[in-house]
Parts: C-alpha cells; structure tokens; sequence
C-alpha cells in the first residue's frame, strides 16, 4: 500500500505528491470516498490520477491510496444477462441479486496435470454452456476438486499444486488487468464469416469470425440500429455490448427489448447471452476510456472459453473524445482536432485484441469486434475514422443520403469494402449458393454502373438514356430496394438466414438475366418497370418470411412467366 | 454540512469571470460561494479548480464592480443547490431561479442539487407514447415521445421563436383526460424584446397557467448563462417526480449556452479543441440533455425541445454537431423553405426522430401512421432528386413520372409541411394521404395493399379515368 496526498484537482484529473512508491497503471482510491481511479503519469515525487467518479467536493490535503494491484476487473459466471458500469461494477444490482449458489460440473479429476488456462469444470444449464478456467498464469496438478452439484459462490472449486510447490485456490471468479490482452496458445486465421443476418453484409461485405469492422457514420444515419441489430441477430455465442458515452435512453432499450427477443439460433432469450457495459455520456468521462479496455477484457475471458464472440462498440468517437478531454487536462501537446498524438496507438491495440484464436485451453474461440464511429459532420477524413480504417479489415459506411430517404442499413455500398470477403466462397458453397462469388461481383458491378449512370442523366435527361442502359438503372433500384434494404424493426425481415439470402439473391439476378433478354426481344424498358410482379419482388423481404421459404420458389417461377410472357408479346408485336 | 465560512482578503485576481482566492479555507471542488461587496447583492460563484494554496471561482455574474480588498466570500459547504416547492407553475424567474414577475419566492419545499443525478440506465424507463405539438412536420413525419429530446435546428433570421411559442402553446397530451402536462420554457441568453415577446405570448393564450419561464438575458453574464439550464431542469425534474407531470422542457439558444461555454473555457486557459470549443462540450452538452427521460415507477417524464441556431448555417459546426450526437434526432429548419413562405420551414429530410417508432402506431397514436410516414419520407427524397435533376436538365428532358414527382414536391411543402393553425394528428394524416393521392400505385412500395385501398385507390381510380378522357 503506498500513499499521496492531493495538491491539484480540476475536472477528472488530480495531481498528487506521493510519500511512497506507485506504479503506472495502478488502481488508486481518491479522497474521503475512495473514489476509484488510475495512476496515468508519474514524476519525481508527483503522481497524475484519472478519478473514474465525480470529483466534487475533492480538495488538496486529501489522500490518494494505491492498491498496489493494476487496474482490474473480476471476471466469472455472474457476467452473463447482466449490465455493468465501465468498471464492470453491477448497475442492475438492486433489481437483480446475485443467486446464492451456481450449479458445477468439475471436468478434471484429482491428480490431473493441467496446463495453464485449461477448463476444470463448467456450468450446465440451458443457455450458454460456461466455463472454470484456471488462470492464464497458472499451471499445476489438480489436489482437490469439487464434487459434481451446487457450490456457494465464495466456494473453493479447485486446488491446484503448481510447478514451484505453491497451492493455488481456484473459485468461480478470477481478476484481469483490462490493459493487458489475456494470452492464447496462437493466432487462427479468418477464414469463417460471422453471419449478421443482414443482407447487405453478408452477401456484400461479409465480416470474419476474429475480425474487426467499422461503421462510421454522421448523426441520424443509423450506427446504433445498426448495431443493436447486430447484437440481436449475429451468429455469436456471446455478445458484450459496451454503449460508451452515448445516450441513456438506448442503454434502457437495450435492456427492456433483449430479453423479449429469441435468439434465432437457440430459441432462448437473447439477454442470456450479453454482457452489457454502459457508460452512458453523462456518466464520469474517466470511466468512459476505461469501459473499452474492461468490454474488451470481458470478451476475451469468453473466447477463452472456446466461445465465439461478438463485441459492439457505440461509439469509439466518445471513447478517443474521453482520451482527448484527459489528454488536455494533462496540458499535453495536441495533436490533429486536438486530439493526443498517441490516438493512433491506442486504437491499434483495441482492435488488435479482436482474433479467432486456439485457447490456452485448446479450444477454439474468437472475439470480433464491431465498432461504431461519429466522425464530427459526417467526414470520414476525421482522425478518429482514418486511424480506425488503417487497423479493421471491414468498413461499413454509413450514408447521409440514404438515411434522409429512411433507406436502412444506410450502409454505403460503393464506400464499403470487407477485406476478408476472397476467403468465403467455399463457406457459402456449403450452404447451397456456389456462385456466391460472381453474384457478390455482378451486384457490385451493376451499383457501379448505376452510380455512374446516374451521373450522365444528369446531364443528358434519364430518356435520353439507352434502353439497355435503362433497364440497368432499374435492375440497379432493384437490387437496392427488394435486397439492400432491410428494416430491423420488421418481425419478418428483421433476420435473413443465409438459405434466404441466397433465395432472394436468385430471384434478382433471374430478373437482371430476364430483363436483358427482353429487352433483347424488343421490350421497352418502361414495360418492364411497369410489370405488377415487379411490386411483389420490391416487397419479398416484407411478404416471404424464413419459415416459407418455398413461397419464393413461386414467386420465380412467377417472375420467369411474366418476363417471358413479356418478351414473347414485343417479339410477336416486331 | 458545516457552518458558514467567511473569508476577506484573499483575493488575488479578477480576470474576467475569474475571480483567485489564496487558499486559507477547506473548500472542496465544485462548492457553491458567495460573493459580498459593497456596491451589489451577493454574486453566485462556484469553485472551479484547487491548488494547494489558491483556489479559482467562477464568478456566475457580472464581475464589474468586484475589488480585490473589499469582497467577502462565503463558502456554503456544498455544491449549488435550488429550492423548489409547488407553485413553479405561472411564474416567471431569472436564469438562476429567482422570481423577476414581483411574485413572493416559491416554497422550498426541496432542495435539490442543480446538476441532477446522472440516471443509472437500469432505472430508466423507455420513452413511449406521443406529444402533440400541433406541428405537421413534427407530428406526423417526427413525432416526439415522452422522455425525449428532440433539437430544432435553426439559423439567424428564421422564425424558430415563433415556432417554439407556437409549440408552447400548443402542445398537449392526446389521450383522452390525461392531466398533468406542464411547460418549462428557458431562454438562454436571449434578448430583451424576444424575451418579453414569449412572456406576452404565453400569458395572453393562457398557457402560462401551466407553465414555468426561466429567462436569462443577452445582457447577464455568460457564466450565469451556464447555471440557466441546470435551475430550469431541476425545476423541471421536481414538476415530474414530486407533481407526477409530463413535462416539456423548451430551451432557447443553445448557441448561447455554448458561446458562454467557449468564453469561460478560454478564460480558463483551457486547451481548446475544433473552433475553440472546450475539448469537455459532449459531456458538457450530455449533462444537460441526458437529464431527460422517464425514470422507473415514476409517473411523470421530462422531455426536451432544445432550440439552437447553427452558425453560417453549417450543419457541421461543433455544436450542431455535438448536439445531433447526443439528442434523440434533430428537426432542421430551411432557408430556401422559408423564402417560399413555408411556414413552419422544416425540412424534413435531413430532420429525424430516433424514437419515432417507439410513440407512435396503433397503440399511441394510428395504426397507419409509420407506414405513411415512411411512404411520404421515400418519396420526397425521391422527389427532391428529380427536383435536381430538373435544375439541370430542364422539365423537357424529364419522364412523366419525373413530372409528376415535381408536382408531389410542391404539393407536400405547400400543404403538408406549410400549415397555418394548429393541427391535430389527425389533420396531419389526412393531409399525408392527400398528398400521395396522385403517385402512381406502383410507386407506393413502402404501403402495403390494404393501405393503399383504403387511403389511396378510391380517389385514384377515379383520376386515372379524368387523365385518360383527357
């Protein structure tokens, strides 16, 4: 234990003289109320803290305390279903008491040579199977374990003689430093897509298990549907929500809707598999640069669990606001928008945390990560948004125009761009949809060609247009209307399973084939747009839900009579 | 709480709102002071930063006047704090709570703290069901729901004043014989005229029996337009948790509150961030607006109309910007809407209410009201584009369908978006409906079948006929 004594205080900062030795990075108890902070700078016998509370009434002469221990948070099985504060400090713990006891399953038994991370026991129950871990430090023959059945929360599970003659108490709970990644035995490739039920990342812009993805995107355009949406649906066995420093009101959403929803793939209610973390923007600014680092942490303690999961972050702009506000607080040289010159940094190794890994535990797991972005008006050349792409592999941007026309996800599809996507054919292949590929490319393509065509007519009047190139700019609108856009508060569209993604996708590039060939018979292109089908195509997403996924089988066949029907009348009529 | 301390003598600066004490008293960070002098009433002040032998006071008024020997300061022992007690309602205050209508001081019947509590999120409720503001643009295309805050964004020389008043007077609770709705209106830094033309306003149409004014003036100090505010919501917070009221909470200019941000920062000597606003304004900013809400178990809301004018009209400037980042949408007034005499000139595209679907539908207010809504945003996005287009090309060069999209444009911003009196929800839909009567069927993708025959198809069967006789 090592102590100062407050000479500054302005804001979340305090500055201290020490009468014995801290650490950098060392959990501190300020003033009266042992306030919980972090030692973020030291010299000669002066201490700079960051408090992680409202610092009224602190005044210099009070005391500073190290707790000789670097920041941490306690990791275990009272995790899951829960919201926390940013030093992942119960906020739900009035309404929701801890159960007294937690069923345990032990995995090992006496006399076991365990390495370190492996599992020795788990909880069984009905949602997310959870696992004991040693510590990732700790390795050691198992001396005693605990019997199969209930156990005190306090209980001592394991005992475990280490390597050096020590015994080890192994519990439920275990500490972790949130600025330190927690190890793995090594790195796996990315090479299995997360599915996000979402059409337009899926089949477009597909994000990896272990990957990074960012969604930058201005006010009003649709960052926090977006993500919550993706918590909702995603494939993952565990989501960590981390709302940092947004608005109060989406964490209360959060917190009333997920329980409500089932999570497509298990039946079970989706709050069961969330950790909620919540700095909300009124909440200590401090806080909000530590609440990253514990979300990150948390999931990572999941993953080595030989869990896949998914982390959301809305929105790492407050989180780099967090740091510049300290950073001036410190008088530290600005750098770009005032940011400090280590922003950079800092962000590589928040994302570098996200991998598909085999765990020390010889599992496999993984930690995504998917983080929302405000660039200040909607510019993504800002410092926070160009750092962020040099470090995620998936940029999801997210587009003014089309939000103000209520197009969501208003995710930019010539803006975006996934780097993992080369990686995933041969995974849709196994899900029935072998040109996976080509198709991905052509819908591009024709976006492209819209987006330039759209240009010309512009300048030469859309009749002007070839009639080839018409029919291009129809089956463009199509493309964006009945397959891009996908609303999440829609019970029916909400979550598109790959199966339908990849029948939906059929029935549009028929219509992109068809069209052609009409117009090939001498259809005109205003023909076309005028078929009624056209209405129910627009609509599918709306009209054809996952379990009726014949229906869409009709609807081809339906789509294939009308066009052909249509091209033998121009045929006839020449 | 200990007792009172005084101090004389201590003063070492005055630098504009500044004022520097040699540190001689325990005094914590963010305490509430007293100023004393012989020329004025006492000052308001509140310490700002410690050191461990000065300490810095923000000086909540003019200091003009102040002198180094002769001030006395009080030291109140705990941050600022407002009494609050019933009968807010009817009256007019200062921006830091005191009555300027010649009333007698309210009841202290509870003091509470200026700065709220932040609201842990696990005891907030969600914002649902509907405010009526008798405005279109609002009602129908970005409803307000209780618990929300929801900015307009303006600019210089736009009749946001008569909007807000308009919306003050106006606005009410839809369900049937529900009572307890109140106003609190804030003016922050406003002029002498503006001031008293919303205080005449609301007295002569009688909305002052329900409301409570909060008027600080261009002309007071910029570090009392940062408390003004703060008094108001927690009288605001008092009229929901103690008096079970919904309240809406008007608050006119946040520029102001932000310019005063800016100038008591640079006093400071604070390491500016983008146009020399304080690197702290998103949390500064979210302190005040996060302050709305439902909380659990309780029955009344707080919600939030702040009203700010961008400067050069730039969306982009830090406090639009800011403010967008943390309110629950935005509704954004247009210049070129208001040249063409729209009144209320808001442009809806770039306007949003995020928890528009949270208060509206069947069970608050009509089962058809998101799909029209989103039906009419579709296709004036769509419209405006061919209004671009038009710009370039000429109407020669447009389709009929082109056409008829530009007469939808027109259409929408004189009859929909412009209103001359108040209008219920239900004026406002029918007025949507009329609007869409004349797209073609086709182009209705966001309604489905049902919609379209009962709203649309009667009338337009009947003018597809006239258009081919014709």
């Amino acid at each position: 234990m090592s102590d100062a004594v407050i000479r500054w205080v302005g804001g979340p900062v305090v500055y201290a003289t020490v009468t014995s030795a801290f650490r950098i990075g060392e959990a501190i108890e300020v003033g009266p109320h042992r306030r919980p902070g972090e030692v973020i700078r030291l010299k000669d016998d002066e201490l700079v803290g960051q408090v992680y509370e409202d610092t009224t009434g602190m005044r210099p002469g009070d005391s500073v305390r190290g707790t000789g221990a670097a920041m941490s948070v306690r990791l275990g099985p009272h995790l899951l279903g829960h919201i926390f504060d940013g030093l992942l400090r119960p906020l739900d713990a009035g309404e929701k008491p801890a159960p007294a006891t937690i069923a345990f399953r032990p995995l090992v038994r006496q006399g076991d040579t365990l390495t370190a991370g492996a599992a020795i026991g788990d909880l069984p129950g009905d949602g997310v199977v959870q696992s004991v871990l040693l510590p990732p430090d700790l390795a050691g023959t198992v001396e005693t374990i605990a019997a199969a059945g209930p156990q005190p929360l306090d209980a001592i599970l394991c005992t475990v003689r280490t390597a050096s003659g020590d015994v080890a108490d192994i519990g439920f709970f275990q500490t972790w430093a949130i600025r330190k990644a927690r190890p793995v035995r090594r790195r796996l490739p990315a090479d299995e897509p997360m599915v996000t039920g979402q059409r337009i990342l899926d089949t477009l812009f597909p994000v990896s298990r272990g990957g990074q993805a960012a969604i930058p995107g201005g006010f009003g355009t649709g960052k926090t549907v977006l993500q919550e949406t993706l918590a909702k649906w995603c494939d993952a066995d565990v989501i960590v929500y981390v709302g940092c420093g947004e608005r109060g009101n989406e964490m209360a959403e959060v917190l009333r809707e997920f329980p409500k929803l089932a999570d497509p793939r298990t039946g079970r209610g989706l709050m069961e598999r969330t950790v909620i973390i919540a700095n909300t923007s009124n909440m200590p600014v401090a806080a909000r640069e530590a609440s990253i680092y514990t979300a990150v942490t948390v999931g990572e303690y999941f993953r080595d669990q030989g869990l896949h999961v998914a982390l959301m972050a809305d929105s790492t702009s407050r989180w780099a606001e967090a740091l510049r506000e300290v950073s001036g607080r410190l008088g530290e040289l600005p750098g770009e928008a005032a940011y400090p010159a280590y922003l950079g940094s800092r962000l590589a190794e928040f994302y570098e945390r996200a991998a598909r890994v085999r765990t020390l535990g010889d599992k496999d797991g993984s930690l995504t990560i998917i983080g929302a972005v405000s660039p200040p008006a909607g510019d993504f050349s800002e410092p926070v948004t160009s750092h962020t792409k040099r470090y995620v592999r998936c940029f999801w941007g997210l587009d003014r125009e089309r939000a103000q026309a209520r197009f969501y996800p208003a995710i930019h599809p010539l803006q975006s761009y996934s780097e993992n996507a080369g990686r995933f054919a041969a995974w849709w292949a196994a899900r029935g949809n072998s040109q996976w590929q080509p198709h991905r490319e052509k819908l591009l393509s024709l976006l492209e060609a819209q987006a330039d065509l759209e240009r010309m007519a512009r300048i030469v009047g859309k009749d002007s247009l070839p009639p080839a190139q018409q029919v291009t700019l129809l089956c463009a609108e199509l493309i964006n209307e009945a397959f891009l856009r996908q609303s999440a508060f829609s019970e029916v569209d909400r979550y598109c399973s790959p199966q339908r993604q990849t029948a939906m996708l059929t029935i549009i590039l028929d219509f992109i084939d068809q069209a052609q060939a009409a117009l090939e018979r001498g259809a005109p292109p205003q023909a076309i747009a005028a078929l009624d089908i056209l209405r129910r195509v627009q609509r599918m997403g709306e009209e054809i839900g996952e379990d009726q996924l014949e229906k869409f089988t009709e609807l081809r066949t339906a789509l294939q009579a009308a066009m052909t029907a249509l091209g033998k009348a121009a045929s006839d009529a020449a | 709480m200990r007792p009172d301390l005084w101090v004389q003598g201590t003063a070492t600066a005055i630098d504009g709102p500044l004022l520097y004490l040699r540190r001689n008293v325990e005094a914590g960070l963010n305490e509430a002071v007293e100023i004393l002098s012989d020329d004025a009433p006492p000052r308001l002040g509140r310490v700002a930063s410690l050191d461990r032998d000065a300490m810095v006071v923000e000086v909540l008024e003019s200091t003009i006047g102040l002198g180094l020997r002769d001030i006395k300061v009080r030291f109140v022992g705990e941050p600022l704090h407002f009494s609050v007690g019933p009968g807010l309602l009817g009256r007019v205050f200062n921006g830091v709570g005191e009555p300027t209508d010649g009333g007698p001081p309210v009841p202290a019947h509870k003091r509470m703290r200026i700065d709220g509590v932040p609201i842990n999120p696990t005891q907030r409720d969600l914002p649902r069901d509907f405010i009526e503001t008798g405005v279109t643009a609002i009602d129908l295309m970005n409803s307000l729901v209780r618990g929300q805050k929801l900015p307009l964004f303006s600019s210089g020389g736009m009749p946001h004043d008569r909007i807000a008043s308009d919306i003050a007077q106006n606005a009410r609770l839809r369900r049937a014989g529900e009572q307890g709705f109140a106003i609190v209106f804030v003016g922050i830094g406003i002029s002498h005229d503006a001031a008293e033309t919303f205080r005449q306003a609301m007295q002569d149409s009688g909305a002052l029996a329900h409301t409570a004014m909060f008027l600080n003036l261009a002309s007071e100090s910029s570090t009392q337009r940062l408390l003004t505010p703060r008094f108001a919501l927690t009288a605001a917070e008092y009229l929901a948790a103690q008096e079970d009221r919904h309240v809406l909470v008007i608050m006119t200019d946040m520029t102001n509150y932000c310019e005063a941000l800016r100038e008591v920062s640079a006093s400071h000597g604070e390491v500016p961030s983008r146009k020399g606003y304080p690197g702290y304004m998103y949390s500064d900013l979210a302190s005040i607006y996060e302050r709305a809400g439902c909380q659990r178990g309780a029955k009344g809301t707080v919600t939030q109309l702040p009203i700010l004018t961008m400067p050069a009209e730039d969306i982009s400037h830090p406090i639009p910007d800011l403010t967008g980042y943390i309110t629950e949408g935005q509704v954004v007034l247009d210049r070129a809407l208001d040249h063409k005499g729209v009144f209320p000139p808001i442009n809806v595209l770039p306007s949003l209410s995020r928890l528009m679907d949270q208060g509206i539908g069947k069970n608050y207010s009509h089962a058809d009201h998101p799909a029209l809504a989103n039906q009419l945003f579709a296709s004036y996005a769509k419209a405006v584009r061919v209004r671009v287009l038009a710009s370039v090309v000429g109407r020669d060069g447009l389709t009929p369908l082109d056409l008829n999209y530009l007469d939808f444009a027109d259409r929408f911003e004189s009859s929909l978006i412009g209103q001359s009196g108040r209008r219920t929800l239900e004026d406002s839909m029918a007025a949507g409906w009329a609007v869409l009567q004349r797209l073609p069927k086709a182009e209705l993708s966001r309604l489905s079948d049902a919609q379209i025959a009962q709203y649309i198809a009667p009338s337009q069967t009947a003018e597809v006929a006239d258009q081919l006789h014709a």
